[in-house]
């Protein structure tokens, strides 16, 4: 146990500031490759490097990157104060539901039944599994 | 159009799945060797990635990015999310048959829950359809695909 010193507001702040800065991150990210293409396309027509360059000139992909970088640092925050047993699930939990939603209201994905009781379950399980 | 994947697809999947779990474990061992960040000695996250526990996990969690976007420059962030997911599933089986751990049942309903998780998503199209117009929100053809039994 080394969660002694975080209080309750603490540790949830902080975990959703993971699972935001994770949702946004995913989402801008998810968005510059849709506007990007199919990867194995642009790799067999300009190589490799070629498609390292697309993907790193994206501006989208780079704020995504941000948002990600900024949810490991989070993350690693978290991880020093709040018990993994309970910051990594509790935060993957919240990026699972964040997503279907945010991928349907920003990427206009065609999140169905299907996806979210995908979602739901994922989300239950991951909890569950940390247990 | 149904978007099958071809053997090269679910294998960049199934390296999304391995390496984001693998990257993870690496990471809290080192974080725990490193020990408790407070936002007073923030500089010590710069110490923190001078662990060599750290840096490997750090090197998987590059695998995973590079396959990651790979799978979410052909499919859906919907379809590719769950994947991630059964990432913890393969490491809670590891531990139980590798490292003999007991896994609870708790545990047990969590991996049941996540691998129907994937099961749903895996059985539908992995990339949207945008409809021509605007206007149309859902695509009839994918909104009415019979749902196979997960």
């Amino acid at each position: 146990m080394n969660g002694h010193t975080a209080g309750p507001l603490f540790t949830w702040a902080t975990i959703l500031s993971v699972a935001i800065t994770a949702v946004a991150g995913d989402v801008l990210t998810a968005g510059a490759m849709r506007r990007l293409g199919d990867l194995d396309l642009i790799r067999a027509k300009s190589g490799l490097m070629g498609a390292i360059k697309a993907v790193v000139s994206s501006p989208m992909f780079l704020l995504g990157v941000l948002c990600m970088a900024l949810s490991f640092f989070t993350l690693l925050l978290t991880l020093s104060h709040v018990d993994v047993s309970l910051a990594a699930p509790a935060s993957a939990s919240l990026t699972f539901i964040g997503n279907a939603f945010a991928a349907k209201f920003f990427l206009h994905e065609n999140v169905d039944r299907r996806r979210w009781f995908a979602a739901i379950f994922v989300c239950i399980g991951v909890a569950l599994l940390a247990n | 159009m149904k978007h099958r994947l071809s053997l090269q697809r679910y294998l960049v999947l199934l390296a999304v799945m391995l390496t984001a779990s693998v990257g993870d474990t690496l990471l809290s061992h080192g974080m725990t060797q490193v020990g408790p960040i407070s936002l007073h000695n923030i500089g010590m996250l710069f110490v923190a990635l001078r662990n060599p526990w750290v840096i490997t996990g750090i090197l998987c969690l590059l695998g995973f990015f590079a396959s990651y976007l790979s799978a979410l420059s052909w499919a859906d962030l919907t379809f590719v999310l769950p994947a991630t997911a059964f990432g913890y599933v393969v490491v809670a089986l590891l531990s139980r048959f590798w490292l003999h751990e007991q896994i609870s049942i708790y545990r047990w309903l969590g991996i049941v829950l996540i691998v129907c998780g994937v099961g749903f998503v895996a059985n539908g199209p992995s990339l949207t359809e945008h409809a021509p117009h605007p206007g149309a929100d859902i695509d009839p053809l994918i909104a009415n695909t019979p749902e196979p039994n997960a």
